[in-house]
Parts: structure tokens; sequence; C-alpha cells
């Protein structure tokens, strides 16, 4: 029962990570759409160079969400219940993303699109602050009652976690979305993306770091392993000042795997601590779901996790290659209804 | 402010608003894909063009669908969060697997299918399209698992006052999911064929006004083409009529998969709902008549004022048993039976709220009901009907030159939409009181009131502030959506394609400048 529920835990840290490590990218890219690109022809240079990945990489928080309803209902019901007025304004994010990615390109006038692409960075900057500031206060604990209730108010969840987690998820997402851009553009805006990296990484990493730190404080080989993260986040940063753009790539994932891991390794056995009182605070085998259920997702994500990772994979693959300004056609307009 | 009445206006709109999008996905889905296997399989431009054209209307949609799917996952736990706890360890499982069986291949097929043409290899290209619409089907699959599960649950034994899952098959292969999927997708493949429906017919109408397309005094159809309106050649009129009748043979063979699926639902839902079934009848009474009008005051719930004016004999108990003369009990009857089954009043539990001890009434609101189950049937029929006369006016190869009828042709668009906002609003509603309807047949203690479900710390000003900032945000994205929906419509297939606006096109699949290959 423990070793499954304690397999869970990790899957869905797993499962932020890997919405984290992908959308990341995405929400770095929608951020930086309104400043970074210096015209339109910029502008849908980088809306395309997430257009065919998006979806599939929000699926992720999706997954991290409902695996947490299945293996751990208490924990999705306290935390979602407690963060009731952030999570509204995060789904409102996530509405406005998603509908500006798709609806952008589909209007025709100055204003239509200059609203999208607000919209599309606001909303952007929305879901990287509070899925951040979900992974702190999950980490560092809500003022829970003996049900597992937070009590206090709409506003009881407010804090330094909060807003240390919420500015790391947009520093995060900024960075990452600099690298993607410079790992798929080519000309100008890979070397601009280059330069802003380089300006953005170490100031807007550091929320994260005080963050990894104070968990790492908590026991000796955590404090080895955030120092592994921030090795890492340096590697990455030298990458690119090389110039080696997988490479920096790569270093800034391991830096944020190498840091969550810690963060969450050093609460565990609680999933959700009570600020209140240690003897409300949910752990993996108080907020678990049944053995049963347990182990039948298990099967499920040790059969499908796979297969999906196999066919994204395969997805990046196929629209493998950099992106230019002179890729970009013609805007498409709608022809004129046809009315005599 | 009763805060379980806003959570629930909440859920309702939230719901049947995510609800207007899915069933255009489903079944718009379907029909695209079924179109670019027709041109991948004949290499005809027409099935290129319609899957182009819907395509780009089907995208429109299908982004709104995901966008409000994410509400949805995320307010089980953010305003029913002592529901989320209750059922969690079996509610929670179809959710997860809907996610990773589904989710995960919708999206990242539909990327690959979008930004796919001309890159990727035809028959890939084809197969994305395929594993995007399976995705999307899976998905409502497993949602109805959940939903079916709250209807009647089973596979589960209680365990410290919860219901715990004992065997995860018995959820997934639950007769009430199985029915109420079948009837859910058939009622969506409907949709999808009244959509190709109007569309196409106001478009062949509009080649008639604009006098391309003339009838002989013959009665002959002679098909012209205008060279200065883009897209409007000869083979634009195939498109339309093509896409119009494929329309109207599925939507009739979608409505008699609907009919029949509907009639095993019922079946069933007599058995495990019977008082839901009561009150979408106006049953007061036991009896046998299907009531065709009843009067009086169904609002009030009160049986007295209830008076059957016109009913079928036999029809009730045809729908609910499959004889002519089997009694269906009525509310009065049934009213005792849940009494002493599940209590008279709520538990004087602080749980509860402000509800704690009060008396629980088990009658669902009547005239939801009643008219909830009238209006599913006959919006359902009327679009039936409308595919029929559709095949029978285009039979000489166009539409009546008759702006009423193409009127009439697009607002039957509507119709399908109705009748499956109606029968969704009919079952979740007719489940009242209950959130988790108990079994009747087994698993005592398995169902829950829906007053013991709500967030307890969740204040009602949170959830007003969510009710409203949501319903402003989707009623202002509905009005951009039908907008764009619009302007894509009226644009005909060059909206979609603008090579066909160039002079001298020819038509083509091309590589890296083609505009589908960078969508945004």
């Amino acid at each position: 029962m423990e070793t499954l529920a304690t397999i869970w835990f990790v899957l869905i840290i797993v499962l932020w990570m890997g919405y984290l490590f992908l959308d990341g990218f995405d929400l770095g890219v929608g951020m930086l759409m309104p400043l970074f690109s210096r015209d339109e022809r910029q502008k849908r240079v980088l809306l395309n160079s997430i257009g065919p990945v998006w979806d599939g990489n929000e699926v992720w928080l999706v997954t991290a969400a409902g695996a947490t309803f299945a293996a751990f209902p208490h924990w999705y019901a306290s935390l979602f219940s407690a963060l009731y007025v952030p999570l509204t304004l995060c789904l409102l994010a996530l509405i406005f993303r998603a509908v500006a990615i798709e609806y952008r390109g589909k209007g025709h006038t100055p204003a239509w699109r200059s609203f999208w692409t607000w919209a599309m960075a606001l909303g952007s900057l929305g879901i990287a602050f509070f899925v951040g500031a979900l992974l702190a206060i999950t980490s560092t604990g809500l003022p829970l009652n003996e049900y597992g209730d937070m009590v206090g108010g709409a506003f009881a969840w407010i804090g330094w976690p909060a807003l240390l987690g919420g500015l790391g998820g947009v520093g995060f997402a900024l960075v990452h979305g600099l690298l993607y851009l410079g790992l798929k553009t080519e000309g100008p805006m890979r070397a601009k993306a280059r330069r802003w990296a380089l300006r953005a990484m170490l100031p807007a990493s550091v929320p994260f770091l005080i963050w990894f730190w104070l968990a790492g404080l908590t026991r000796f080989w955590l404090l080895a392993v955030v120092a592994v993260s921030v090795v890492f986040l340096t590697a990455s940063v030298r990458a690119v000042r090389a110039g080696a753009e997988k490479r920096a790539f790569t270093f800034h994932v391991i830096y944020l795997v190498t840091g969550l891991s810690a963060v969450f390794a050093a609460v565990y056995p609680v999933i959700l601590p009570s600020t209140l009182n240690p003897a409300h605070s949910l752990t993996v085998t108080s907020a678990s779901s049944s053995e049963y259920t347990l182990g039948v997702m298990f099967v499920v994500t040790v059969i499908f996790l796979p297969i999906i990772i196999g066919y994204q994979i395969f997805s990046y693959r196929m629209f493998l290659g950099r992106l230019r300004e002179t890729h970009i056609p013609e805007a498409h307009r709608l022809p004129v209804a046809i009315r005599s | 402010m009763d805060p379980v009445l806003i959570g629930r206006w909440q859920f309702g709109i939230t719901t049947v608003y995510h609800f207007w999008m899915v069933p255009l996905t489903l079944g718009l889905g379907m029909l695209v894909a079924i179109l670019q296997t027709l041109y991948h399989r004949t290499g005809d431009e027409v099935y290129l063009r319609s899957t182009k054209f819907f395509g780009k209307l089907f995208l429109i949609n299908f982004i709104m669908g995901v966008a409000t799917g994410l509400v949805q996952e995320f307010q089980f736990g953010m305003a029913w969060s002592e529901y989320s706890r209750f059922v969690g360890d079996v509610f929670g499982a179809p959710l997860a697997m809907e996610a990773l069986l589904a989710f995960f291949l919708e999206s990242t097929f539909l990327g690959l299918w979008i930004f796919g043409w001309g890159r990727l290899p035809r028959g890939v290209h084809l197969a994305s399209l395929w594993c995007a619409v399976i995705g999307s089907w899976i998905s409502a699959y497993f949602i109805i698992v959940a939903n079916s599960w709250m209807q009647h649950p089973v596979g589960v034994e209680m365990v410290d006052g919860r219901p715990v899952m004992t065997d995860v098959w018995a959820v997934l292969s639950n007769n009430t999911a199985i029915a109420a999927y079948t009837h859910t997708l058939f009622g969506a493949v409907a949709v999808g064929a009244s959509f190709l429906l109007g569309i196409s017919w106001y478009h062949l109408y509009r080649r008639r006004k604009d006098g391309i397309d003339t009838i002989a005094a013959d009665g002959e159809l002679v098909v012209g083409s205008a060279p200065d309106l883009p897209g409007r050649d000869k083979l634009d009129h195939r498109v339309w009529i093509r896409s119009l009748r494929i329309g109207a043979v599925v939507g009739i063979v979608a409505f008699a998969g609907v009919a029949i699926t509907g009639d095993v639902q019922a079946k069933l839902m007599f058995e495990q709902q019977p008082m839901k079934m009561a009150s979408a009848e106006g049953a007061c009474h036991d009896g046998t008549g299907f009531s065709v009008l009843t009067v009086g005051d169904p609002s009030s719930n009160d049986c007295d004022g209830v008076e059957n004016v016109f009913e079928i004999p036999g029809l009730l108990s045809f729908l609910a048993k499959g004889d002519f003369s089997t009694p269906v009990h009525g509310v009065t009857t049934l009213l005792p039976e849940y009494q002493e089954r599940y209590g008279t009043h709520l538990p004087d539990d602080p749980r509860y709220g402000e509800h704690a001890g009060e008396k629980i009434d088990y009658q669902p609101i009547m005239i939801v009901t009643y008219w909830g189950f009238r209006f599913m049937i006959g919006f359902g029929m009327i679009a039936a009907g409308v595919c029929a006369i559709g095949l029978w006016l285009t039979r000489r190869g166009t539409v009546p030159d008759s702006k009423w009828l193409m009127r009439g042709a697009l607002l039957s668009i509507t119709t399908p939409f109705i009748a499956n906002s109606a029968g969704w609003v009919f079952t979740e509603m007719g489940r009242q009181p209950f959130v988790v309807a108990p079994n009747p047949a087994q698993l005592d203690g398995v169902y829950m009131f829906t007053q013991a479900a709500l967030s307890p710390e969740v204040t009602p000003a949170m959830l007003l502030f969510s009710l409203i900032s949501l319903t402003a945000v989707y009623g202002a994205l509905m009005i951009v959506e039908l907008r764009l929906l619009t302007g894509y419509v009226r644009g005909g297939v060059a909206s979609a394609m603008p090579e066909l606006a160039r002079v001298n096109h020819t038509p083509k699949i091309t590589g890296d400048d083609d505009v589908l290959s960078f969508a945004y």
C-alpha cells in the first residue's frame, strides 16, 4: 500500500515535471509574444514554433490533475478547493491562452491581432504563475483543519511560498521559452533569444533557487541534490554563452527536475502539510485511494505512458527544424463574403 | 444565498456550454475524417475541398471544447471537494484514464494533422486525423463511464463510509454507461450531420440566387461558374451537394441509432432511477399511458395539481418494460419507497451546512424533467425530419430557390444541439436530490445527496466570483466563435483554401509555403 502510494506520488510529480518541461516553453513563448518580436511576421514565427505541439503539452497538466484525483482524492479535494480563487484565475488564463493561439490568425484587423497577442501573453503569464504557486504551496502547506479543508477565508493561501513559486514559475517558463526559441528559430530571432536568455537566466531563476534551497536545508543529502541542480543551471548558462543550444535546453530541464525532486523528497511522506497542526497534514497513505485503484491505475500508466511519450517524440521529430521569418507565408485573408 | 444552488448553476452552465462544443467535435470530426478518407481513396478534389472547409470549422470549434473542458476537470475539486473525497476512489480513475488514453492521442495527432498538410506522407496525415477523432471518442467513453457511475454505481463496496472500487471492469462495462455512450455518440453524429446539411444548403442557395446554377426550362439543373467569385466554379457545386447529401443520410442513420439506444437507456432508467422516469412522464400515479400533454402546474411538484390531458394508453409500459400492460409506478407510489430506503430528512450533520436536517424532496423538478425529455425527443425528430425532407428536396441536384427554406435549413443546425442539451439537463436534474444516485439492486449506502457534496469552506462569494467570471467569458467567447464560424462559412471553400482565389489555380497540396502548414 505504502509502496504503491509512494510510486503514485512520484508519478504525479513526474507528470508535473513533464508539464513544466513541455508546456513551460509554450508559456514562455506566449509571454514573449508582445515584446520579443519586432513585427507581425516574427510574432507568427513565435506562434508557429509551438503551434503543432502546445496542445499535446497541455495534456500533461490535465493528466497531472486527473491522476491526482484518481490516486489521491483527498489531496486533489483539499488543494483544489483551498486554491479556489487562484485556480479560477488559472482556468481563465488557460482558456484565453488556448483560444488566442487558435483564433489570433483567423481575424485580420490590427485590433483583433493585438487583443489575442496580449490574451496569449497574459494567459501564459497567469498559467505559469499559478502552476508555480500551486506546486510551491503543496510543498509548504496550507492552514488545513481536521477535515482537510483550508480555513481562514478565500485568500488564506497567500504568502511567500505562493509568491516564490509563482514568480519562479514565470521565470522558469520565460527562460525555457527563450532556450526553446534558440533551438527552434534561425537568423536574428535566434541570436536575440540567446542574448535575452543570457541576461534573464540568473535573475529569473532566483525564486526557484530559494525554494529549492529551503527544501535542501531539511536533510543533508538533499542539499547535495540541490547542489546538482545549481550546477546544471550554471552549466546551462555556460552552454548558452557557448552557443550550444541543445545542451543549454537539456541542462535547464535537468536543473528543474533535480530541484523539484529535492523539494518533494523533503516533504515526503507528507504531500500537503497543514500549517495549523501537523496531525492534519495529508500524507501519501492518508490521502490515497485504495490499493486496488492505485494498482489498476498503475498498470494503465505503465502501459500507456511509454506509448504517449513515443508518439509525442514522433510528433516533435515530424516538426524538427528551425523556423525563419521567410518561412512564414503571407497572412491568409478571408475572402469577402460571397454574395451578390 | 444557498451555496449549493450557486455551485449547481455553475456546474450546469459550464457543462451545458462545454457540451455545445463536444458533440460538434465528435460528430463533425468523424465526418471530416470520412471526407478526407474519400479524398484519399478517390483523389476527387471535391473531397479535398470539403475536408479543408469543414476541417477549418471543426478547428474553430474544437479549441473551445478544449478550453472549456479544463474547467470541468478542475471544478470537481474546487467546488465539490466533499463529492471528490467521497467518490475519488472510483470516479477519479476514468478521468485519469481519459487523459492518458484519449486526450494525449487527440491533441498530439490533431497538431500533426493541422500542421501536417504536405509535410507528412498522405496516409500518415489521414491516419493522424483518425487518431485524433478516435481519441475524442475514447474520451467521451471515459467521461460517460464516470457520469454513469453517478447515475448507477457499480463495482464498489463501502469501506469506512466511502465507496471503494473492487471491480474496475464492472465500472467500465456498466450497462448504464454502454447505453448512454452509444446514445451520446449517435446524438453527436446527428449534430455533425445537421451542420453539413445546413451549411451546404446555404451555399447551394447562394449559387442559385447569384444565378450561377439555374434550372433550365425542361427542369434540368445547369451548373455554372462565376470566375469573379473566389472558389465559385463548377466543382464548387459538387462540394455542396455531396456534403449536403452525406449530411442528410448520416443524420437519418444517426437518428435511428439515437432512438434505438435511447430506448435501451430508458428501459434501464425505469429500473435504476424510477423516480426520474416517473417525473419525466408526469406520471403521478401508476399506469400504462404515455403523456402527450400534461397540464396543471407540473412546476408545483404537487401531484394533485397535475392532470394528463391526453395520453396514449399502453405506450409508457411499452417504453419502460416492452409490453403494453405492465403498469409503471408513479411518483405517489415511489415516494414512500424512497423515504423508507433513504430516509425522510437529511442527517443532522454539519457537513450538510444549512441544509442539515432538512426534509428530502425526492421528486425532481417535474417541469424540467417532463419538458426536458420531450424537447430531447422532439428536437431530435425535427433534425431527422429536416434530413429526410432535405434529401427529397435536393433530388434534382440543388436546393429550391427559397430564402425561407435556406433559413430553415440553417436554423435546423440548432435542433440536434437543443436535443443534446435537453437530454443532459433532463438526466442530470432528474437525478436530484442525489449527486450519486443509489443503485436500487445492491450497494447499500453508496449514494450521496447533492447538499453534502459541496466544498465546506468555499463561500457563496467565491462561488459567485467564479460563476460570474466564467459565464461572462463564456458568453463573450460564444459571440467570437459564432462570428468566426459565420465569417468562414460565408467565404465558402476559398476561406479554407486561399489558392482558389488566385487566377488559374492548380489544385495541389504543397510543402513549406502552404498556409495550413503554418496554420497560425
